[in-house]
């Protein structure tokens, strides 16, 4: 070690600008958010701060119908998430072999393509005369008048496309570097496959799954691209709200009041993970540094 | 019966490769639909097949400069961001301080966060402090949310190091900042390269957050999304063909040079001689600190 190492200091010079930067531009908007959404008045007299409650209460009533829809939207995206990723990081993880590389890098590389343009192939597939609605149409499971786009299906599978690869991974991970002679003691045991699944494979996931599925619902809860390529007016998600609020009305105090809504609420979410999960395996491995104590 | 069986052996490698087509059928229609020749402004329907506007691909200057923009924007981004994201992890891993509870929720929450509200409270900061917004304030928010992701690549990079290797460097005369730049950095330079590549298209792709503070700028996701309503020219298609490209290269470069890494970093004395194959490559690094 060298005289550099030895220094109390040395950790937080290194952390000292990045940290800074989070806290300046992360932590103090969020602080200057909250103080906004107390404010009143309108962009052409001027905002006051008279610590005005009643934006809550307005954001809460008015929108109501939106931040229901986006936990129902998100939360139904999620489990679809859940369904199509556990399998398929299963798959990856145990029956691959030599494809696993492969296989992964061909969930993940769509993923790096812009977030805009995947949507908007979706919208061409999607579309009025695309094959899919001819198909369906044929089947009967739509109507010869019946439309995919605008719908609430579109914009549940459009967040449930776009946020596979945060399912995936976690639960990837956790299932990759799991013993596989603990699946054989199993087998031992149990005999049959399925209980071996359960009693095994399932609770060392678990952690990844929970991840997995913090990681798919705070993205899509806050998500209006979705809701904008692929809804309408009607399939308005709170992130659409948000973004209005903002930028077209310029209500600055409401826009802030649902902003810290939302954020709070996540925030309720990671706690009680935490609280289930523990903390590491959110906060990253520090298995190292405590193993050494 | 013997398809049954057939088909529950093979079942969830049958699932996965028709998931596998599911992510990949999106980058398909966008690859085809560059070669489309569509009839109106909109490119829905295929029409027919041309090479034309790969020919003109660089024929709409508002897209080549939002596209310059996002490049460069995502250049600055990463340098800064992988540069301060890297030191983090380098106090997080080597080091035993207090607050580190804190720091690692500074650097978690901004990850958990929908983008919509990072984007909204930055926004309300330069609104307050009447900051015309613009590159600057895209480049902060840029930096700002790759820091994070950074420190997560990188961190894992750190954990698996074989702190051996720099005290062998020590021992054979090198000082700090020798053993540093041709130890320490050559073997954790595959894990800043993918978190930079991580950072870089975080920042190409980034529209939410960049939506709310780029004032006047325009960047390539602004730019779809501006040109939705009026119908999206074939040469975005392109363009996001050429990006496709370029990130599955990018990819397999990085894997490969993960592995050469692994391979490196695997030739341990006490491996070689057999007495202690399994003991943790960190153990002892940490042991010491």
């Amino acid at each position: 070690m060298g005289a550099w190492a030895k220094s109390k200091g040395t950790p937080y010079f290194l952390m000292g600008p990045g940290l800074l930067w989070l806290t300046i531009f992360f932590v103090l908007p969020m602080l200057f958010m909250l103080s906004v959404s107390l404010y009143q008045g309108s962009l052409d007299t001027t905002f006051e701060m008279t610590w005005h409650f009643e934006n809550f209460k307005t954001a809460i009533t008015d929108f109501d119908t939106q931040f229901v829809r986006s936990f129902i939207y998100a939360g139904a995206a999620t489990l679809l998430c859940l369904v199509i990723a556990y399998p398929l990081s299963y798959a990856i993880a145990f029956k691959a072999g030599r494809w696993r590389q492969v296989m992964l890098l061909c969930v993940i590389a769509p993923f790096f393509t812009t977030y805009l343009i995947r949507t908007y192939a979706w919208q061409t597939i999607l579309s009025n005369d695309g094959t899919v609605v001819n198909v369906f149409q044929t089947l009967g499971i739509l109507g010869d008048d019946g439309t995919l786009l605008k719908t609430p299906t579109a914009v549940i599978a459009g967040l449930t496309y776009n946020f596979l690869p945060f399912m995936v991974l976690p639960i990837y991970a956790s299932l990759e570097q799991m013993d596989t002679r603990l699946i054989e003691a199993g087998r031992d045991l149990y005999s049959n496959a399925r209980t071996a699944f359960f009693k095994i494979t399932l609770p060392i996931s678990m952690p990844g799954v929970i991840a997995g599925t913090l990681l798919t619902f705070i993205p899509a809860v806050g998500d209006y691209v979705n809701a904008t390529f692929l809804g309408s007016p009607n399939q308005a998600m709170i992130g659409n709200v948000i973004q209005s609020q903002y930028l077209v009305t310029k209500d600055y105090p409401i826009a802030a009041a649902i902003s810290f809504i939302m954020m709070a609420l996540i925030v309720l979410m990671i706690a009680i993970y935490i609280k289930f999960a523990g903390e590491e395996s959110l906060m990253g491995d520090e298995a190292e540094v405590v193993t050494a104590k | 019966m013997k398809a049954v069986n057939w088909i529950r052996e093979r079942g969830v490698m049958i699932f996965a490769i028709l998931v596998v087509i599911y992510t990949l059928l999106p980058i398909a229609v966008i690859i085809a639909f560059s070669f489309n020749d569509p009839a109106g402004k909109f490119n829905f329907t295929w029409q027919g097949f041309t090479t034309q506007y790969w020919g003109d691909a660089f024929a709409i200057s508002d897209l080549n400069k939002a596209m310059l923009t996002s490049l460069e924007l995502a250049a600055a981004a990463t340098i800064i961001a992988t540069i301060l994201g890297t030191m983090i992890a380098l106090a997080l891993v080597r080091y035993q301080f207090r607050g580190r509870r804190m720091a690692n929720l500074l650097i978690v929450i901004p990850m958990t966060s929908p983008e919509v509200v990072i984007g909204a409270a930055l926004l309300s900061m330069f609104v307050y402090f009447q900051v015309s917004t613009g590159f600057i304030t895209l480049l902060i928010a840029h930096i700002m949310f790759s820091i994070s992701f950074v420190v997560v690549v990188v961190r894992s990079r750190l954990i698996g190091f074989d702190r051996r290797l720099e005290e062998a460097a020590r021992d054979l005369g090198a000082d700090a900042s020798t053993t540093f730049r041709t130890v320490t950095l050559p073997l954790i330079a595959p894990g800043l390269i993918s978190a930079a590549l991580l950072a870089f298209a975080l920042s190409l792709d980034d529209f939410v957050i960049s939506n709310f503070n780029s004032g006047t700028t325009v960047t390539f996701p602004l730019y779809i999304f501006g040109a939705a309503q009026r119908g999206i020219p074939v040469q975005v298609n392109v363009f996001a063909t050429m990006l496709f490209m370029l990130t599955v290269v990018a990819m397999v470069v990085t894997v490969l040079q993960q592995r050469r890494a692994e391979k490196l970093a695997s030739v341990r004395p006490d491996q070689e001689d057999g007495t202690t194959p399994g003991l943790p490559a960190s153990a002892p690094a940490t042991a010491t600190s």
